[in-house]
């Protein structure tokens, strides 16, 4: 069976697309409930310091108003064990932005009137604030671990010896800024605490003491959060998110809000509280892509094989939760070398922590890495894909181990065949008027973990299948591809088999992250289908069901599982303006098994196109004197819009992954966005001669690149 | 204060307060929560509805604004089971990842398709940017408005 001929049978439309299109889908704040309550927080005015009183007079005061929540009144929970959720505890403050207060009315307008009245007092620490970002500050510290599962110092071979004797040799310093994920729908929740329920209730595992409607990642977060803190067992918090507004990493753990929704709630029984934060809420509370400064250098021999690959990394941190990006993760896996050093630095600042946001590490080292590679051909007048060609691993470079799977030169190879890739041999001689054009390449890669199994069930009722799973579709497709992952296991129609999922009312299942919901997910799916077959052969009696969970191949820790791709970009860099226009961007992929064309593909577009949207605009800029986000709305942080987005296209190998368990399928929604940044830059290098080295490229930094390179654009090339 | 207001082809007669948006009118009085709220500051357009014909932003507009006027939000463009054509090729297209940005692409490519039927690609560029899909399925959403007015979607635009 040829894959192509089936993916034609897999392109399908989804099947939540007539809800959608209705504005029929209820999202989590879109739930109709009851006579609701709706709550706004008070966001601490200070970095660090101790809350010294409250005056809450006035808000209480305001007609409508049927709460106000502050650390003096609000119910004592277990310790959570993120501890961003140790909210409304103690009078103190961790990081500008936090939760302090948090005002219930029976409107929104009256809810967002009273939080304006409340009033927080403050005494400033002995010293501090510590929020800016300084490299030599003496509390820099050098990281053992990152993420848990990356080595923070890592080195083979005498590195610095081969930088030295190298043929070849280029160093750069990188810097990228904080991103923020910024799904169009707001961080938002419905709680309510079920009144009246008889004293025994509360001993009866099934009997659900709270509901909470909610947009997230995967319901077991905020389910397991909420009971851990008030004492319930798991299954008496029920959590409902049928659709999720967009999230990018930034719903996968539960937020402040959360827990402070969650206890306003338990003080108001019977009565649904509801909470949207507002942009500048998320901005400050909900996590983001912390910034990095990046050092990378790479030695080459006269072949232009590496001799070494050096990334240094520095970061800061929040004091509340040690958050680090494994950037310097590219550079152990994507290129063969008999000398490696990876390691972190970081500093630990009184700011909010940062969290997965699309690609983590991968993305911002991938941009230094790539851009490296770009100057090294440069530097050497070696053809780009060539040169990268040259140093395919034939193993992965860190672990020795094999690779499940790997196509990145037919990515490259293909992708500049059709992509039509031609690059000059001195910038900045193509051009359109005040346009200079270019073109780049740049690869992509993106780890495939394993989270743990998820569970699946089938049941046959009503002459339909029933999979259910506990999975939350964020907008990648999950309705529509487990239906078709079921139906194609149970070799019946589409039209047969139902999902049903973003409920805690079914089998567990791992959060959606790290691009493991299709395959992960997937394959339980399949082992469920499989032995519902095994055990209730292809005419089962009504009701006849069967459970079973993810399973993955004998022996797959012995291989190292990622996806790969790459990008090519053609740019117009206005030597007026200095603004740059992406003209074309093109991405070839290798992400195993394509389950369904069409969300796969717009799953890539959607990925790439967030990478240009990153490499020209988007930066939150922090106060130097508190740490928090500037420009915290979407007036001030600006993405790339319709006008900016011209011509995205895709392709992939589409080569079954034997390692990656029944589907063969890669996660895909993260490759997408690695590596654009650098395909980008490096266009404008071939378009301007010019070498940006720190995102975005705003046209202030082209203008800046080109006042401090000499007048004329085509002179620069270094 | 007292409004009157047809939306979605229903008179509403209802008392509001002056600070009171369209939005959270549409939203909280109504239950019409198909129109969201993307932001706080009128750059996403998730809120998009027509206000006698034209598209304006809901969360921009006071109720009290609205008081005599025709509202149509995104749960009143289909006829029962029927989508209109531009609801439609949005499905077909597949111009939708979560889906919280739709509503309000598609109230605004309705307007734009009434005034200009024949939209050229980057027309409907220029004429959708005021509305963000964060997912972000612009692609795929130029190529709906361009089926929705029954011309063949290309890839790619004039240049810079
Ligand atoms: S809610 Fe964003 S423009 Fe209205
Ligand atoms: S589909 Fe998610 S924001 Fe557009």
């Amino acid at each position: 069976m040829s894959d192509a001929a089936t993916e034609q049978g897999r392109d399908r439309a989804r099947v939540d697309a007539p809800l959608k299109v209705s504005g029929l889908a209820p999202y989590a704040y879109e739930h109709e409930l009851e006579d609701p309550l709706f709550l706004v927080p008070v966001l601490s005015t200070v970095a660090t310091g101790a809350i010294t009183g409250i005056d809450a007079e006035a808000a209480r005061a305001v007609p409508g108003v049927a709460l106000v929540l502050t650390h003096e009144n609000a119910p004592r929970l277990a310790l959570p064990t993120i501890p961003t959720l140790a909210v409304l505890r103690k009078p103190r403050v961790r990081y500008r932005g936090e939760i302090v207060a948090a005002v219930v009315a029976d409107s929104l307008e009256t809810a967002r009137y009273a939080a304006s009245l409340v009033r927080v007092d403050y005494a400033a620490p002995p010293s501090g604030p510590d929020v800016r970002l300084d490299p030599e500050d003496p509390g820099v510290r050098p990281l053992r671990r990152v993420m848990g599962v990356y080595p923070g110092q890592h080195t083979v071979g005498d590195v610095d010896g081969e930088l030295a004797g190298a043929a070849y040799r280029v160093e750069g310093h990188y810097a990228t800024p904080v991103n923020h994920h910024n799904p169009i729908e707001p961080h938002s929740m419905v709680a309510l605490w079920h009144a009246d329920l008889g004293p025994l209730a509360t001993v009866q595992p099934r009997s659900t003491r709270l509901t909470v409607w909610d947009s997230n990642q995967g319901v077991v977060a905020p389910q397991g959060v909420l009971a851990g803190a008030f004492g319930l067992l798991p299954t008496q918090v029920e959590v409902i998110s049928p659709y999720v507004g967009g999230s990018f990493g930034t719903k996968g753990m539960p937020h402040p809000h959360v827990m402070v929704t969650a206890m306003a709630a338990r003080k108001l029984p019977g009565r649904a509280v509801k909470v949207a934060l507002t942009r500048p809420q998320m901005f400050a509370g909900t996590g983001y892509r912390p910034e990095t400064r990046q050092r990378v250098a790479l030695a080459a021999d006269e072949q232009g094989r590496l001799r070494a690959v050096d990334h240094e990394v520095f970061a800061p941190v929040s004091r509340v939760i040690p958050w680090v990006d494994p950037t310097a993760g590219p550079s152990l896996s994507m290129y063969a070398s008999p000398t490696r050093r990876v390691s972190y630095r970081a500093q630990h600042l009184d700011i909010g922590p940062g969290t997965f946001m699309r690609a983590p590490g991968e993305y911002t080292g991938m941009f230094a890495l790539e851009t490296a590679m770009d100057e090294l051909a440069r530097e050497m007048g070696m053809d780009p894909v060539e040169l990268r060609l040259r140093n395919e691993p034939e193993a992965d470079p860190e672990s020795g181990r094999p690779w499940s799977s790997r196509h990145v030169a037919t990515c490259l190879t293909e992708g500049a065949r059709i992509f039509g890739l031609e690059q000059q041999q001195q910038p900045g001689g193509r051009r359109e008027g005040e346009w200079l054009l270019g073109m780049g390449v740049a690869s992509a890669s993106f780890p495939q973990m394993g989270m743990g199994p998820s569970l699946a069930r089938i049941t046959f009722t009503g002459g339909r299948y029933v999979v259910s799973m506990q999975a939350s579709d964020i907008g990648t497709g999950a309705w529509t591809v487990l239906a078709q992952i079921a139906a194609q296991a149970l070799d019946v129609p589409q039209d047969q088999v139902e999902a049903r999922i973003g409920t805690t009312d079914a089998p567990y299942a791992i959060i959606a992250g790290g691009s493991t919901g299709t395959f992960g997910w997937g394959s339980a799916v399949v082992e469920a289908a499989q032995a519902f077959r095994a055990e209730h052969g292809s005419d089962p009696a009504e009701g006849a069901t069967t459970r079973a969970r993810t399973r993955m191949p004998q022996g797959v820790r012995g291989v190292r599982r990622m996806a790969f791709g790459a990008h090519f970009a053609e740019v117009a860099v206005s030597e007026v303006s200095g603004e740059v226009r992406v003209r074309r961007l093109y991405g070839h992929f290798d992400g195993g098994r394509i389950m369904n064309p069409r969300t796969a593909r717009s799953q890539l577009v959607g990925g790439m196109t967030m990478g240009l949207s990153g490499a020209l605009f988007e930066e939150s800029y922090r106060d130097p004197r508190f740490g928090h986000v500037v420009n915290a709305d979407l007036a001030g942080y600006h993405v790339a819009a319709h006008a900016d987005v011209v011509d995205i296209e895709v392709g992939w190998v589409g080569e079954p992954d034997p390692w990656m368990g029944a589907t063969g399928a890669k996660g895909i929604g993260e490759v997408g966005i690695v590596g654009v940044p650098a395909a980008i830059g490096n266009a404008i290098f071939d378009a301007t001669g010019l070498r940006l080295r720190e995102l975005p490229f705003t046209p202030v930094k082209v203008l800046e690149a080109w006042e401090s390179s000499g007048p004329a654009p085509a002179a620069t090339v270094r | 204060m007292n409004i009157t207001v047809k939306v979605d082809g229903t008179s509403y007669t209802d008392e509001v307060e002056p600070r009171t948006l369209l939005v959270y009118y549409l939203r909280e009085t109504l239950g019409k929560t198909g129109t969201v709220v993307g932001c706080d500051t009128s750059n996403c357009g998730a809120c998009t509805v027509l206000l006698d014909g034209r598209s304006v932003k809901s969360c921009n507009v006071l109720a009290v604004q609205a008081d005599g006027h025709e509202v149509t939000t995104i749960e009143g463009l289909a006829d029962g089971e029927t989508l209109t054509p531009v609801q439609e090729a949005f499905r077909e297209c597949h111009a939708l990842q979560c889906g919280f940005c739709t509503p309000g692409m598609i109230m605004q490519a309705t307007d734009l398709l009434a005034t200009n039927p024949s939209p050229t690609e980057d027309e409907v560029r220029v004429g959708m940017e005021g509305n963000l899909c964060r997912c972000t399925g612009y692609h795929n959403i130029v190529k709906a408005v361009l089926q929705a007015s029954g011309q063949p979607a290309s890839s790619g635009g004039e240049q810079a």
